[in-house]
């Protein structure tokens, strides 16, 4: 795979996009159809499947180092790379060994249907035989999450250059469920047609956060209706089966199987792009609600029973079996209400409602409404848009509403991972009860690099103790902490979960005496739970 | 019997003798290991130094009463013996050795077992207590040898000039940033320095150490006369306004940092090399190894980690907490 850490190397040797995106291209140009599919897969999330105990990588690692796995899980934090932290921690490699990428891919299926003696034999001969990048790449293979700098969409951009095709047509010809092990590369990528795959799903289009209001105009060019707090489906009827995508490309069809019976009501070739909401008497449930159905494969009939869900549609894809994506908002709109008209109120599925105001400030007096709808805000689309594919900026905004707040007080730190490894980026604060601190919400994110190379010196300098990787420090730094919502939770001390929780700002003015108290939390969570 | 070395709240302190070494505030005599700002501090009544490390020490101190020592002289203080040893890190840098009634301790400040063809080679002084560093103190640490470094950053500085893109690269003033041009190919093209790295630079050419010629950058500096040149600044320049006149630009970093990825990223630098004037995990195992301590004392790094390694390996190693911040991406040491 000497091809594949060139082409590695390269990617992570710039910052500039334009060199990723031509390095990769090269290596569409010239690698073999197998690592080139495999490339494909890695980057778009496709890893091949975990064989071995990161457990057993670990102590194997170790052994083969001659050092204590102590000091092996002590560095782990730091590096914050488990497959960085086993190729640095082994003995320099003297390897020579090239064969290409999906050879490594086929001998860790391979290795997958031994026992545990040969697999550690022959994870510990790769590991010998391959020089140091190398050695990297097939660890980080065998861990898992193949994240190395380039994003799917940058992926798809030298995909499109190496193959002279539209990058919106690649983007959809990658989406669904494909591995290398179910296609070929010229049946994913060369072949004309992507819709031959019926499960296949469209690229989502995604809004940007609004960032200015009064660039908008008039509010009679957008069509606006609420942004709901639910999970984002594409809901796919075709050859009399039905399909339902997550945003992250993950198949949730078993989850909600109550939209099965919309094959009923609802013509083959029809593609809904809507929110699954926990939905009861026609009122939208809290999120909390449709968390109880979140990660479960199967759905007990009890479940079922609490937290019904529906799709609130609000765009329509595919009609008739065409891809109508390019037209207009408004057309697709009317499309969708045509369809949606006759459905019966026991169908699962609802038109999302327009709302409508004459000036901008009306509007904002219904996205002031949004807690009480149980929405996040609203959504703001130009009624002459297409739909486009991935984030997209100018047509498509959401609107939301302020976060709750709380102002709270470090109590732990541990270091992050990856580009946040060696640095303390990963906080636990508490709200007082009376004389003491309660722990009620971890955060990671919100703050910038300076503050937290800033914070980090002052964790280094004043751990009270260590617990593994997490320090105890002083609680002395307030933090303004801002979340989505909030709900009761018998698992934590202080008695509840917060949803989305991130560091708003460092209060850096602030004194712990005048933090947030428990009782503050649990009247939060009497109006918003 | 009392230890002949303490750790007090002013720093590392010898009863017998009356003197500390690099202490954090502000005391009678001084003993400094070498000029970083973290172990040469103001406002001492009296500092002792190599003569090759007194230089730099006038310059960022000032006025102050400083007397010099040469590399393997004794001096005697209060039945004390006082000499100093090369310890690697940078010009001039020392370990400080104490014998006292037949005891022998050795402070070593920053050290690195590595010849960086710049600074006076480590040497292992046998002792029966040594103090030792931990900035590095973990197996993942292992440094590029300086060949394959020198050919590392050629290449990358070659390729950028032949594009005539500019080659940034964000190194310590002191110590790193000479290293730095001692290794490179100044055939390559022009060489450009941020003012804080050059006056380290007028001051060692000063005391006759050899360097390639650098041109300072300065307001009125023909930018695009110098395309493709080697630009040599602390790290905190390196983010600056003062970086953005040059471009195309690739950048860089020289610290022992970059031999983390995760780190790397984050400064979203373009390139690191991994060069170091503090000692890996091998060298700081080989220097504790020479010097046939069994008491070891560790300071700033990963103390708790490296001690614990050191007493399973059947010394007897002890944290001590400093105010020595060892190599740093994070905040350049004051210049």
């Amino acid at each position: 795979m000497k091809d594949f850490a060139a082409l590695f190397t390269r990617v992570d040797q710039t910052t500039k996009t334009t060199v990723k995106v031509a390095a990769m291209a090269d290596y569409f140009r010239t690698a073999s159809d197998a690592d080139k599919l495999w490339t494909v897969a890695l980057f778009s999330g496709r890893r091949p499947k975990r064989v071995i105990t990161t457990t057993a990588l670990r102590e194997w690692a170790a052994e083969r180092a001659g050092l204590p796995l102590w000091l092996f899980e002590e560095c782990y934090p730091i590096v914050g790379d488990l497959a960085e932290t086993i190729s640095l921690f082994l003995p320099p490699s003297e390897g020579h060994e090239d064969r290409p990428l999906s050879h490594w891919i086929n001998e860790l299926k391979r290795l997958s249907s031994l026992d545990d003696t040969a697999r550690r034999a022959g994870i510990l001969q790769a590991w010998d035989s391959l020089p140091q990048i190398e050695r990297f790449l097939f660890t980080k293979l065998l861990t898992g999450g193949f994240r190395i700098g380039v994003s799917q969409k940058l992926m798809t951009r030298a995909l499109a250059r190496a193959t002279d095709q539209d990058e919106a047509v690649l983007t959809h010809k990658l989406m669904g469920n494909w591995t290398p092990d179910t296609t070929t590369w010229a049946a994913l990528i060369e072949a004309d047609d992507p819709t031959a795959d019926l499960s296949r799903p469209y690229p989502f289009y995604l809004a940007y956060g609004l960032e200015n209001l009064d660039e908008l105009g008039p509010t009679t060019n957008w069509f606006i209706d609420r942004k709901w707090d639910g999970i984002r489906g594409q809901l796919i009827l075709r050859g009399g089966e039905h399909h339902l995508w997550s945003r992250g490309e993950e198949l949730m069809t078993d989850r909600f199987p109550e939209l099965a019976q919309l094959k009923d009501y609802l013509p083959d070739g029809t593609v809904i792009d809507g929110e699954i909401l926990a939905f009861q008497n026609e009122t939208p449930l809290s999120f909390n609600a449709l968390q109880k159905r979140i990660g479960r494969k199967t759905v007990p009939k009890k479940v079922l029973a609490e937290a019904p869900v529906i799709l609130m549609a609000y765009d329509l894809l595919e009609t008739g079996g065409v891809d109508i994506r390019a037209q207009a908002l408004e057309t697709r709109r009317n499309h969708l209400e045509n369809l949606l008209e006759s459905t019966p109120t026991k169908a699962p599925i609802r038109l999302s409602p327009e709302v409508t105001g004459d000036t901008w400030g009306a509007l904002a007096a219904e996205r002031a409404r949004s807690r009480d709808l149980n929405a996040e805000g609203l959504m703001l689309k130009r009624r002459d848009s297409p739909y486009l594919a991935g984030r997209k900026k100018g047509d498509w905004w959401k609107w939301k509403i302020d976060p709750l707040t709380v102002d709270a007080v470090m109590i732990y730190a541990q270091a992050g991972s990856g580009r946040r490894a060696n640095l303390f980026t990963d906080f636990t604060f508490a709200v007082k009860n009376g004389n003491d601190l309660v722990p009620f919400t971890k955060a990671y994110s919100g703050l910038t690099d300076a503050e937290f190379r800033q914070i980090t010196q002052w964790v280094k300098r004043n751990t009270q103790e260590r617990f593994g990787p997490v320090r105890q420090v002083p609680a002395e730094h307030v933090f303004e902490i801002a979340f989505e919502g909030i709900q009761a939770s018998p698992r934590h001390k202080s008695g509840i979960a917060l949803r989305f929780p991130r560091m708003l700002r460092w209060r850096q003015d602030k004194p712990v005496d005048e933090i947030n108290t428990l009782d503050d939390l649990q009247q939060m969570l009497k109006t918003y739970g | 019997m009392t230890d002949l070395l303490t750790f007090t709240p002013n720093g590392i302190y010898c009863a017998a003798g009356d003197f500390y070494i690099d202490p954090w505030r502000p005391v009678d005599r001084a003993l400094i290991t070498h000029g970083h700002a973290d172990h040469a501090r103001p406002d001492m009544g009296h500092y002792l130094a190599t003569e090759a490390a007194a230089p730099v020490m006038r310059h960022r101190l000032g006025d102050i009463s400083l007397d010099t020592v040469k590399y393997g002289e004794t001096l005697t203080r209060n039945g004390v013996s006082i000499s100093y040893h090369p310890a690697g890190h940078v010009p001039g840098s020392a370990q400080i050795r104490l014998e006292h009634k037949g005891e022998v301790w050795v402070c070593s400040g920053d050290y690195k077992t590595v010849d960086d063809g710049l600074s006076e080679p480590f040497e292992p002084v046998p002792c029966h207590a040594f103090i030792t560093e931990s900035t590095f103190g973990l197996p993942v640490f292992n440094w590029t040898p300086q060949e394959m470094l020198a050919q590392q950053i050629n290449d990358w500085w070659a390729t950028n000039a032949a594009n005539g893109t500019f080659s940034l690269l964000g190194c310590y003033a002191l110590g790193k940033a000479q290293r730095l041009l001692r290794t490179v190919d100044p055939s390559i093209g022009p060489i450009l320095t941020h003012g804080a790295i050059e006056n380290t630079n007028q001051i060692l050419r000063g005391q006759g150490i050899a360097l390639p010629d650098t041109t300072l950058v300065t307001p009125d500096l023909d930018v695009k006369a110098n395309a493709g040149a080697l630009v040599l600044a602390t790290p905190s320049a390196l983010n600056s306004s003062w970086a953005g006149r040059f471009k195309p630009a690739s950048t860089a970093f020289a610290s022992g940092w970059m031999a983390l990825r995760g780190v790397r990223r984050r400064r979203a630098a373009d390139r690191g090399f991994i060069v170091s004037d503090h000692a890996d995990w091998a060298g700081l195992n080989s220097a504790i190894a020479a010097t046939g301590a069994d008491r070891i004392f560790v300071t700033h790094g990963y103390t708790s980690v490296f001690s614990k390694w050191l007493n399973e390996q059947g010394y007897n190693a002890k944290i001590v907490e400093t105010q020595f911040d060892g190599e740093s991406l994070d905040h350049t040491e004051a210049d």
